[in-house]
Protein backbone atom coordinates (compact mmCIF):
# COMPACT_ATOMS: atom_id res chain seq x y z
CA UNK A 1 0.00 0.00 0.00
CA UNK A 2 1.17 3.34 -0.66
CA UNK A 3 0.17 6.06 0.87
CA UNK A 4 0.19 9.82 0.27
CA UNK A 5 -0.36 12.30 3.01
CA UNK A 6 -0.04 16.22 2.48
CA UNK A 7 1.88 16.36 -0.59
CA UNK A 8 2.90 20.12 -1.60
CA UNK A 9 4.75 20.99 -4.71
CA UNK A 10 5.81 24.09 -6.35
CA UNK A 11 7.04 25.02 -9.90
CA UNK A 12 8.69 28.74 -9.90
CA UNK A 13 6.22 30.01 -6.94
CA UNK A 14 3.16 28.52 -8.49
CA UNK A 15 1.84 25.22 -6.48
CA UNK A 16 0.76 22.54 -8.19
CA UNK A 17 -0.18 20.25 -5.84
CA UNK A 18 -1.78 21.72 -2.47
CA UNK A 19 -1.91 19.18 0.43
CA UNK A 20 -2.97 15.98 -1.37
CA UNK A 21 -3.42 13.20 0.43
CA UNK A 22 -4.74 9.63 -0.94
CA UNK A 23 -4.33 5.69 -0.06
CA UNK A 24 -3.59 3.18 -3.03
CA UNK A 25 -4.31 0.13 -2.02
CA UNK A 26 -2.48 -2.98 -2.85
CA UNK A 27 -3.88 -5.73 -5.06
CA UNK A 28 -6.44 -3.02 -7.04
CA UNK A 29 -5.94 -0.69 -9.99
CA UNK A 30 -5.63 2.67 -8.20
CA UNK A 31 -6.50 5.78 -10.90
CA UNK A 32 -5.02 9.11 -10.73
CA UNK A 33 -7.50 11.25 -12.77
CA UNK A 34 -8.05 14.42 -13.69
CA UNK A 35 -7.64 16.88 -17.01
CA UNK A 36 -4.25 18.20 -18.47
CA UNK A 37 -2.56 20.53 -16.27
CA UNK A 38 -4.52 19.00 -13.17
CA UNK A 39 -1.24 18.16 -11.81
CA UNK A 40 -1.69 14.20 -11.73
CA UNK A 41 1.57 13.67 -13.77
CA UNK A 42 3.30 15.98 -10.82
CA UNK A 43 2.00 13.77 -8.18
CA UNK A 44 3.19 10.36 -10.27
CA UNK A 45 6.39 11.74 -10.68
CA UNK A 46 6.61 12.75 -6.89
CA UNK A 47 5.69 9.14 -6.35
CA UNK A 48 8.38 7.44 -7.45
CA UNK A 49 10.62 10.26 -6.76
CA UNK A 50 11.30 12.06 -9.79
CA UNK A 51 10.65 15.33 -8.10
CA UNK A 52 10.77 16.37 -4.69
CA UNK A 53 7.71 17.45 -3.00
CA UNK A 54 8.63 20.72 -0.69
CA UNK A 55 5.59 18.89 2.00
CA UNK A 56 4.18 16.19 2.82
CA UNK A 57 4.83 12.30 3.23
CA UNK A 58 4.68 9.30 0.72
CA UNK A 59 4.98 5.96 2.87
CA UNK A 60 5.53 2.57 0.59
CA UNK A 61 4.21 0.16 3.09
CA UNK A 62 5.47 2.78 5.84
CA UNK A 63 8.18 3.04 4.65
CA UNK A 64 8.54 7.39 3.47
CA UNK A 65 10.14 8.22 0.42
CA UNK A 66 10.93 11.47 1.06
CA UNK A 67 12.96 11.10 4.08
CA UNK A 68 15.31 7.71 2.75
CA UNK A 69 19.18 7.89 1.95
CA UNK A 70 20.17 7.92 -1.45
CA UNK A 71 20.91 4.28 -1.03
CA UNK A 72 17.33 3.30 0.46
CA UNK A 73 15.96 4.92 -3.15
CA UNK A 74 18.11 2.69 -5.10
CA UNK A 75 16.71 -0.04 -2.83
CA UNK A 76 13.12 0.82 -3.11
CA UNK A 77 13.32 1.87 -7.14
CA UNK A 78 13.97 -2.34 -7.57
CA UNK A 79 10.65 -2.75 -6.09
CA UNK A 80 8.96 -0.18 -8.62
CA UNK A 81 7.93 -0.92 -12.03
CA UNK A 82 6.94 1.63 -14.58
CA UNK A 83 4.90 2.17 -17.46
CA UNK A 84 5.86 5.42 -19.41
CA UNK A 85 3.59 7.10 -21.58
CA UNK A 86 5.62 7.30 -24.54
CA UNK A 87 7.23 3.67 -23.39
CA UNK A 88 10.15 4.93 -22.58
CA UNK A 89 11.79 1.35 -24.64
CA UNK A 90 15.78 1.32 -25.09
CA UNK A 91 15.79 1.71 -28.75
CA UNK A 92 19.41 0.09 -29.48
CA UNK A 93 17.80 -3.12 -27.61
CA UNK A 94 15.52 -5.48 -28.88
CA UNK A 95 12.26 -6.32 -27.33
CA UNK A 96 13.79 -9.29 -25.47
CA UNK A 97 16.73 -7.12 -25.05
CA UNK A 98 14.48 -4.12 -22.81
CA UNK A 99 12.56 -6.94 -20.95
CA UNK A 100 16.32 -8.85 -20.39
CA UNK A 101 17.64 -5.13 -18.95
CA UNK A 102 16.60 -5.06 -15.08
CA UNK A 103 17.11 -8.47 -14.79
CA UNK A 104 21.13 -8.53 -15.97
CA UNK A 105 21.51 -5.31 -13.54
CA UNK A 106 19.96 -6.28 -10.66
CA UNK A 107 20.07 -10.47 -10.23
CA UNK A 108 21.87 -12.64 -10.50
CA UNK A 109 20.61 -15.13 -12.91
CA UNK A 110 22.26 -16.66 -15.56
CA UNK A 111 21.83 -15.12 -19.12
CA UNK A 112 19.76 -18.45 -19.91
CA UNK A 113 18.02 -17.95 -16.81
CA UNK A 114 17.10 -13.97 -17.60
CA UNK A 115 16.35 -15.12 -21.59
CA UNK A 116 13.17 -17.63 -19.94
CA UNK A 117 12.05 -15.02 -17.51
CA UNK A 118 11.85 -11.96 -20.21
CA UNK A 119 9.97 -14.95 -22.25
CA UNK A 120 7.63 -15.54 -19.52
CA UNK A 121 7.10 -12.08 -19.23
CA UNK A 122 6.38 -11.32 -22.87
CA UNK A 123 4.23 -14.40 -22.88
CA UNK A 124 2.40 -12.67 -20.21
CA UNK A 125 1.70 -10.29 -22.59
CA UNK A 126 0.72 -11.72 -25.66
CA UNK A 127 4.11 -10.55 -27.22
CA UNK A 128 5.50 -14.39 -28.10
CA UNK A 129 7.30 -14.06 -31.57
CA UNK A 130 8.26 -10.36 -31.28
CA UNK A 131 11.12 -10.92 -28.85
CA UNK A 132 13.86 -10.08 -31.98
CA UNK A 133 12.45 -6.86 -33.02
CA UNK A 134 13.23 -3.86 -32.06
CA UNK A 135 11.48 -0.97 -30.70
CA UNK A 136 10.67 1.17 -34.18
CA UNK A 137 9.63 -2.28 -35.76
CA UNK A 138 6.41 -2.74 -33.62
CA UNK A 139 3.16 -0.83 -32.97
CA UNK A 140 2.77 1.62 -30.46
CA UNK A 141 0.34 -0.74 -28.62
CA UNK A 142 3.08 -3.33 -28.64
CA UNK A 143 5.40 -0.77 -27.28
CA UNK A 144 3.46 -0.51 -24.47
CA UNK A 145 2.98 -4.46 -24.48
CA UNK A 146 6.75 -4.80 -23.97
CA UNK A 147 7.25 -1.59 -21.38
CA UNK A 148 4.65 -3.46 -19.11
CA UNK A 149 6.89 -6.88 -19.73
CA UNK A 150 9.34 -5.01 -18.53
CA UNK A 151 8.15 -3.07 -15.68
CA UNK A 152 6.91 -7.02 -14.40
CA UNK A 153 10.33 -8.63 -14.93
CA UNK A 154 11.49 -8.15 -11.60
CA UNK A 155 8.16 -8.42 -9.79
CA UNK A 156 7.56 -4.91 -8.82
CA UNK A 157 5.75 -4.60 -5.24
CA UNK A 158 4.44 -1.42 -6.85
CA UNK A 159 3.57 -0.61 -10.38
CA UNK A 160 2.99 2.78 -11.99
CA UNK A 161 1.29 3.84 -15.49
CA UNK A 162 1.49 7.08 -17.12
CA UNK A 163 -1.60 7.12 -19.55
CA UNK A 164 -0.89 3.99 -20.31
CA UNK A 165 -3.52 4.26 -22.95
CA UNK A 166 -2.07 7.75 -24.71
CA UNK A 167 -1.84 7.69 -28.54
CA UNK A 168 -3.55 4.27 -28.82
CA UNK A 169 -6.76 3.23 -30.25
CA UNK A 170 -9.70 2.18 -27.90
CA UNK A 171 -9.46 -1.60 -28.74
CA UNK A 172 -6.06 -1.27 -27.88
CA UNK A 173 -6.60 0.75 -25.08
CA UNK A 174 -8.74 -1.90 -23.78
CA UNK A 175 -6.56 -4.27 -23.80
CA UNK A 176 -3.95 -3.06 -22.19
CA UNK A 177 -6.51 -2.06 -19.52
CA UNK A 178 -6.97 -5.61 -19.13
CA UNK A 179 -3.99 -6.47 -19.43
CA UNK A 180 -2.84 -4.26 -16.33
CA UNK A 181 -5.92 -4.95 -14.51
CA UNK A 182 -5.04 -8.88 -14.22
CA UNK A 183 -1.33 -8.19 -13.71
CA UNK A 184 -2.25 -6.68 -10.65
CA UNK A 185 -4.95 -9.31 -9.23
CA UNK A 186 -2.58 -11.71 -10.44
CA UNK A 187 0.67 -10.90 -8.58
CA UNK A 188 -1.12 -8.47 -5.74
CA UNK A 189 0.33 -5.65 -6.63
CA UNK A 190 -0.52 -1.76 -5.88
CA UNK A 191 -0.99 -0.35 -9.52
CA UNK A 192 -1.19 3.64 -9.89
CA UNK A 193 -2.27 4.66 -13.15
CA UNK A 194 -2.46 7.95 -13.76
CA UNK A 195 -5.39 8.48 -16.62
CA UNK A 196 -7.81 10.67 -18.90
CA UNK A 197 -8.92 8.11 -20.77
CA UNK A 198 -12.99 7.68 -19.36
CA UNK A 199 -12.82 3.63 -21.27
CA UNK A 200 -10.05 3.28 -18.13
CA UNK A 201 -11.96 4.99 -15.34
CA UNK A 202 -15.00 2.96 -15.59
CA UNK A 203 -13.38 -0.32 -17.37
CA UNK A 204 -10.94 -0.62 -14.21
CA UNK A 205 -11.06 1.89 -11.63
CA UNK A 206 -11.23 0.42 -8.37
CA UNK A 207 -9.84 3.13 -6.49
CA UNK A 208 -9.96 6.69 -8.20
CA UNK A 209 -8.26 9.38 -7.13
CA UNK A 210 -9.72 12.50 -8.97
CA UNK A 211 -7.27 15.41 -8.83
CA UNK A 212 -8.75 18.96 -9.58
CA UNK A 213 -6.24 22.39 -9.96
CA UNK A 214 -4.11 20.14 -7.43
CA UNK A 215 -6.45 19.25 -5.10
CA UNK A 216 -7.68 15.79 -4.14
CA UNK A 217 -11.47 16.26 -4.81
CA UNK A 218 -12.89 12.98 -4.80
CA UNK A 219 -12.37 9.35 -3.97
CA UNK A 220 -14.33 6.08 -5.01
CA UNK A 221 -14.95 3.63 -6.96
CA UNK A 222 -16.23 3.44 -11.22
CA UNK A 223 -19.30 2.21 -9.36
CA UNK A 224 -19.67 5.32 -7.41
CA UNK A 225 -18.40 7.81 -10.39
CA UNK A 226 -21.68 7.76 -11.99
CA UNK A 227 -23.77 9.14 -9.41
CA UNK A 228 -20.80 11.90 -7.96
CA UNK A 229 -22.50 14.58 -6.84
CA UNK A 230 -18.84 16.36 -7.07
CA UNK A 231 -19.73 18.64 -10.34
CA UNK A 232 -16.22 19.72 -11.58
CA UNK A 233 -15.75 16.01 -11.82
CA UNK A 234 -19.18 15.14 -13.37
CA UNK A 235 -18.43 17.68 -16.26
CA UNK A 236 -14.99 15.39 -16.69
CA UNK A 237 -16.61 12.20 -16.78
CA UNK A 238 -19.34 13.37 -18.90
CA UNK A 239 -16.96 15.68 -21.24
CA UNK A 240 -16.86 13.64 -24.36
CA UNK A 241 -20.56 13.99 -26.89
CA UNK A 242 -21.21 10.65 -26.10
CA UNK A 243 -21.19 10.17 -22.83
CA UNK A 244 -22.95 13.59 -22.55
CA UNK A 245 -25.44 11.99 -25.34
CA UNK A 246 -25.58 8.69 -22.89
CA UNK A 247 -26.12 11.03 -19.56
CA UNK A 248 -28.98 13.29 -21.36
CA UNK A 249 -30.63 9.67 -22.25
CA UNK A 250 -30.57 8.86 -19.08
CA UNK A 251 -32.39 11.97 -17.69
CA UNK A 252 -34.64 11.34 -20.25
CA UNK A 253 -35.72 7.92 -19.98
CA UNK A 254 -35.20 7.29 -16.13
CA UNK A 255 -32.46 4.72 -16.99
CA UNK A 256 -30.06 3.82 -14.28
CA UNK A 257 -26.18 4.48 -15.10
CA UNK A 258 -24.83 2.48 -12.62
CA UNK A 259 -24.58 -0.63 -14.32
CA UNK A 260 -27.77 -2.40 -12.15
CA UNK A 261 -29.67 -4.72 -13.75
CA UNK A 262 -31.18 -3.12 -16.77
CA UNK A 263 -29.06 0.06 -16.65
CA UNK A 264 -27.02 1.41 -19.57
CA UNK A 265 -24.04 0.71 -18.54
CA UNK A 266 -23.09 -2.42 -17.28
CA UNK B 1 24.64 37.38 -14.66
CA UNK B 2 26.29 35.88 -17.03
CA UNK B 3 28.87 34.94 -14.39
CA UNK B 4 26.48 33.66 -12.05
CA UNK B 5 24.80 31.60 -14.82
CA UNK B 6 28.66 30.31 -16.16
CA UNK B 7 29.32 29.39 -12.27
CA UNK B 8 26.31 27.71 -11.79
CA UNK B 9 26.66 25.57 -15.09
CA UNK B 10 29.87 24.59 -14.24
CA UNK B 11 28.89 23.77 -10.78
CA UNK B 12 26.13 21.42 -12.29
CA UNK B 13 29.06 19.73 -14.70
CA UNK B 14 30.67 18.96 -11.72
CA UNK B 15 27.96 17.33 -9.85
CA UNK B 16 27.49 15.77 -13.28
CA UNK B 17 31.00 14.32 -13.48
CA UNK B 18 30.87 13.27 -9.97
CA UNK B 19 27.48 10.61 -10.12
CA UNK B 20 29.23 9.38 -13.81
CA UNK B 21 32.51 8.30 -12.33
CA UNK B 22 31.20 6.37 -9.92
CA UNK B 23 31.31 2.73 -9.60
CA UNK B 24 29.24 0.85 -12.45
CA UNK B 25 26.36 -1.54 -11.01
CA UNK B 26 27.99 -4.26 -13.13
CA UNK B 27 31.14 -3.93 -14.48
CA UNK B 28 30.48 -6.70 -16.80
CA UNK B 29 27.74 -4.69 -18.41
CA UNK B 30 29.69 -1.84 -18.17
CA UNK B 31 32.89 -3.06 -19.66
CA UNK B 32 30.62 -4.64 -22.84
CA UNK B 33 29.24 -0.95 -23.00
CA UNK B 34 32.72 0.88 -23.38
CA UNK B 35 33.49 -1.50 -26.35
CA UNK B 36 30.42 -1.28 -28.06
CA UNK B 37 31.34 2.89 -27.93
CA UNK B 38 34.89 1.96 -28.91
CA UNK B 39 33.25 0.65 -31.88
CA UNK B 40 31.01 3.29 -32.63
CA UNK B 41 32.49 6.61 -31.35
CA UNK B 42 36.18 5.21 -31.91
CA UNK B 43 36.21 3.02 -34.82
CA UNK B 44 33.78 3.98 -37.02
CA UNK B 45 35.66 7.62 -36.83
CA UNK B 46 38.66 5.78 -38.80
CA UNK B 47 37.58 6.13 -42.05
CA UNK B 48 37.30 10.33 -41.35
CA UNK B 49 40.33 10.62 -39.60
CA UNK B 50 41.74 9.00 -42.53
CA UNK B 51 40.21 11.09 -45.50
CA UNK B 52 40.51 14.39 -43.42
CA UNK B 53 44.53 13.55 -42.29
CA UNK B 54 45.26 12.32 -45.97
CA UNK B 55 43.94 15.59 -47.75
CA UNK B 56 45.62 18.04 -44.78
CA UNK B 57 49.13 16.07 -45.48
CA UNK B 58 49.43 16.79 -48.45
CA UNK B 59 47.81 20.41 -48.67
CA UNK B 60 50.69 21.14 -45.75
CA UNK B 61 53.25 19.81 -47.96
CA UNK B 62 52.44 21.50 -50.86
CA UNK B 63 51.62 24.98 -48.70
CA UNK B 64 55.42 24.51 -47.19
CA UNK B 65 56.64 23.84 -50.54
CA UNK B 66 55.12 26.93 -52.11
CA UNK B 67 55.60 29.28 -48.94
CA UNK B 68 58.41 28.76 -47.02
CA UNK B 69 61.15 27.35 -49.04
CA UNK B 70 63.58 29.87 -50.31
CA UNK B 71 67.53 29.78 -51.54
CA UNK B 72 68.63 29.82 -47.85
CA UNK B 73 66.28 26.84 -46.89
CA UNK B 74 67.27 23.29 -47.31
CA UNK B 75 64.71 20.94 -49.24
CA UNK B 76 63.76 18.93 -46.55
CA UNK B 77 62.42 21.77 -44.53
CA UNK B 78 59.24 21.13 -45.98
CA UNK B 79 58.88 17.49 -44.59
CA UNK B 80 60.24 18.75 -41.10
CA UNK B 81 57.60 21.71 -40.81
CA UNK B 82 54.75 19.41 -42.19
CA UNK B 83 55.58 17.03 -39.82
CA UNK B 84 56.19 19.67 -36.54
CA UNK B 85 52.69 20.95 -37.68
CA UNK B 86 51.05 17.33 -38.00
CA UNK B 87 52.86 16.18 -34.54
CA UNK B 88 51.78 19.40 -32.76
CA UNK B 89 48.82 20.88 -33.74
CA UNK B 90 46.86 18.50 -36.31
CA UNK B 91 47.23 14.87 -35.04
CA UNK B 92 45.14 16.44 -31.36
CA UNK B 93 44.03 19.93 -31.84
CA UNK B 94 42.58 20.19 -35.28
CA UNK B 95 41.57 16.50 -35.12
CA UNK B 96 39.56 16.76 -32.07
CA UNK B 97 37.82 19.95 -33.32
CA UNK B 98 36.74 17.55 -36.61
CA UNK B 99 35.57 15.22 -33.94
CA UNK B 100 33.78 17.16 -31.58
CA UNK B 101 31.43 17.71 -34.90
CA UNK B 102 31.19 14.26 -35.69
CA UNK B 103 31.45 12.49 -31.79
CA UNK B 104 30.21 15.52 -29.55
CA UNK B 105 27.03 15.99 -31.86
CA UNK B 106 25.99 12.30 -31.82
CA UNK B 107 26.67 11.79 -28.28
CA UNK B 108 24.52 14.64 -27.69
CA UNK B 109 21.62 13.84 -29.77
CA UNK B 110 21.61 10.31 -28.69
CA UNK B 111 21.40 11.11 -25.19
CA UNK B 112 19.38 13.86 -25.02
CA UNK B 113 16.88 11.94 -27.61
CA UNK B 114 16.84 9.80 -24.75
CA UNK B 115 16.02 12.20 -22.22
CA UNK B 116 13.24 13.61 -23.83
CA UNK B 117 11.62 9.96 -24.60
CA UNK B 118 11.84 9.48 -21.22
CA UNK B 119 14.57 6.51 -21.14
CA UNK B 120 16.79 8.52 -18.88
CA UNK B 121 13.86 8.19 -16.35
CA UNK B 122 13.41 4.98 -16.74
CA UNK B 123 16.76 3.92 -16.17
CA UNK B 124 16.33 5.62 -13.03
CA UNK B 125 13.16 4.47 -11.62
CA UNK B 126 14.46 1.09 -11.85
CA UNK B 127 17.31 2.23 -9.77
CA UNK B 128 19.75 2.78 -12.10
CA UNK B 129 22.44 5.32 -12.05
CA UNK B 130 21.62 6.70 -15.61
CA UNK B 131 24.73 9.15 -15.96
CA UNK B 132 27.16 6.48 -14.87
CA UNK B 133 25.48 3.69 -17.59
CA UNK B 134 25.09 5.95 -20.18
CA UNK B 135 28.23 8.55 -20.16
CA UNK B 136 30.99 6.78 -18.33
CA UNK B 137 31.12 4.14 -21.22
CA UNK B 138 31.15 6.89 -23.44
CA UNK B 139 34.21 8.97 -21.89
CA UNK B 140 36.47 5.86 -21.14
CA UNK B 141 35.86 4.36 -24.63
CA UNK B 142 36.26 7.62 -26.55
CA UNK B 143 39.48 8.67 -24.34
CA UNK B 144 41.16 4.84 -24.60
CA UNK B 145 40.29 5.21 -28.58
CA UNK B 146 41.84 8.86 -28.94
CA UNK B 147 45.61 7.60 -29.12
CA UNK B 148 45.20 5.41 -32.19
CA UNK B 149 42.53 7.79 -34.09
CA UNK B 150 45.69 10.18 -33.27
CA UNK B 151 48.71 8.09 -34.20
CA UNK B 152 46.23 7.14 -37.07
CA UNK B 153 46.21 10.57 -38.20
CA UNK B 154 50.19 11.51 -38.12
CA UNK B 155 51.03 8.10 -40.00
CA UNK B 156 47.57 9.24 -43.15
CA UNK B 157 49.30 12.47 -43.40
CA UNK B 158 52.43 11.67 -43.56
CA UNK B 159 51.70 9.85 -46.25
CA UNK B 160 49.57 12.56 -48.28
CA UNK B 161 52.52 14.35 -48.04
CA UNK B 162 54.67 11.48 -49.42
CA UNK B 163 51.91 11.35 -52.32
CA UNK B 164 52.64 14.91 -52.93
CA UNK B 165 56.44 14.17 -52.87
CA UNK B 166 55.94 11.18 -55.16
CA UNK B 167 53.03 12.41 -57.82
CA UNK B 168 54.20 15.94 -57.99
CA UNK B 169 58.07 17.42 -58.59
CA UNK B 170 57.55 19.76 -55.95
CA UNK B 171 59.66 18.20 -53.72
CA UNK B 172 61.77 15.10 -53.88
CA UNK B 173 61.24 11.84 -52.35
CA UNK B 174 64.34 11.61 -50.63
CA UNK B 175 64.04 14.96 -48.92
CA UNK B 176 60.56 14.66 -47.99
CA UNK B 177 61.37 11.54 -46.10
CA UNK B 178 64.53 13.11 -44.40
CA UNK B 179 62.64 15.56 -43.44
CA UNK B 180 60.48 13.75 -42.06
CA UNK B 181 63.20 12.02 -39.82
CA UNK B 182 65.08 15.04 -38.95
CA UNK B 183 65.52 16.63 -35.41
CA UNK B 184 62.76 14.32 -34.38
CA UNK B 185 61.75 15.51 -30.86
CA UNK B 186 60.46 12.86 -29.11
CA UNK B 187 58.55 14.97 -26.64
CA UNK B 188 56.38 16.14 -29.30
CA UNK B 189 54.65 12.76 -29.98
CA UNK B 190 53.30 12.40 -26.23
CA UNK B 191 52.26 16.38 -25.89
CA UNK B 192 50.05 15.31 -28.96
CA UNK B 193 48.91 12.35 -27.29
CA UNK B 194 48.44 14.13 -23.99
CA UNK B 195 46.29 17.12 -25.34
CA UNK B 196 44.11 14.39 -27.79
CA UNK B 197 43.67 12.22 -24.44
CA UNK B 198 42.25 15.72 -22.71
CA UNK B 199 40.62 16.75 -25.49
CA UNK B 200 38.97 13.71 -25.77
CA UNK B 201 37.49 13.96 -22.37
CA UNK B 202 36.39 17.15 -23.40
CA UNK B 203 34.72 16.46 -26.14
CA UNK B 204 32.57 13.07 -24.48
CA UNK B 205 31.37 15.11 -20.89
CA UNK B 206 30.50 18.52 -22.84
CA UNK B 207 28.47 16.76 -25.03
CA UNK B 208 26.95 13.97 -22.51
CA UNK B 209 26.02 17.27 -19.78
CA UNK B 210 24.18 18.78 -23.11
CA UNK B 211 22.31 15.94 -24.11
CA UNK B 212 21.76 15.16 -20.13
CA UNK B 213 19.77 18.11 -19.16
CA UNK B 214 17.97 18.62 -22.69
CA UNK B 215 14.23 19.74 -21.49
CA UNK B 216 11.62 20.26 -24.33
CA UNK B 217 11.15 18.34 -27.50
CA UNK B 218 13.44 17.39 -30.96
CA UNK B 219 14.02 20.99 -31.62
CA UNK B 220 15.64 21.26 -27.65
CA UNK B 221 17.90 18.48 -29.21
CA UNK B 222 19.22 19.35 -32.07
CA UNK B 223 19.74 22.65 -29.75
CA UNK B 224 21.57 21.05 -27.71
CA UNK B 225 23.60 19.13 -30.08
CA UNK B 226 25.03 22.26 -31.76
CA UNK B 227 25.35 24.12 -28.43
CA UNK B 228 27.32 20.82 -27.64
CA UNK B 229 30.07 21.12 -30.65
CA UNK B 230 30.23 24.87 -29.90
CA UNK B 231 31.11 24.10 -26.54
CA UNK B 232 33.53 21.75 -26.56
CA UNK B 233 35.36 23.50 -29.78
CA UNK B 234 36.13 26.56 -27.21
CA UNK B 235 37.19 24.32 -24.48
CA UNK B 236 39.60 22.78 -26.77
CA UNK B 237 41.06 25.73 -28.00
CA UNK B 238 41.36 27.30 -25.02
CA UNK B 239 42.85 24.09 -23.47
CA UNK B 240 45.09 23.99 -26.67
CA UNK B 241 46.39 27.17 -25.16
CA UNK B 242 46.78 26.32 -21.53
CA UNK B 243 48.26 23.00 -22.08
CA UNK B 244 50.98 24.62 -25.09
CA UNK B 245 52.13 26.69 -22.51
CA UNK B 246 52.43 24.25 -19.56
CA UNK B 247 53.39 21.45 -21.97
CA UNK B 248 56.07 23.24 -24.47
CA UNK B 249 57.33 26.06 -22.47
Amino acid sequence: MIEVRNITKSFDGRTVLHGVSATFETGKTNLIIGQSGSGKTVLMKSLVGLLQPEKGEILFDGRNLLSMSRAEIHELRKEIGMLFQGSALFDSETVLGNVMFPLSMFTDMTRRQMRDRAMFCLERVNLKGAENKYPAEISGGMQKRVAIARAIALNPKYLFCDEPNSGLDPKTSILIDELLSDITHEYNITTVINTHDMNSVLGIGENIIFINKGHREWVGDMSQIYTTANEALSDFVFATRLFQQVKDYVAANAVPLDGGKGGILK
Amino acid sequence: MIISNSIATFGRFCMFMRRVFSIPDRMSIFLRRTLVEISKLGVDSIPLVIVISMFIGAVCTIQMQLNVTSPIMPAYAVGLATRDIVLLEFSNSILCLILAGKVGSNIASEIGTMRVTEQIDALEIMGVNSANHLVLPKILGFVCFMPVLSIMCIGTAFVGGYLVALFTDLIPVSRYVYGLQAMFIEWYVWYGLIKSLIFAFIITSVASFFGYYVKGGALEVGRSSTNAVVASSIFILLFDVILTKLLLQ
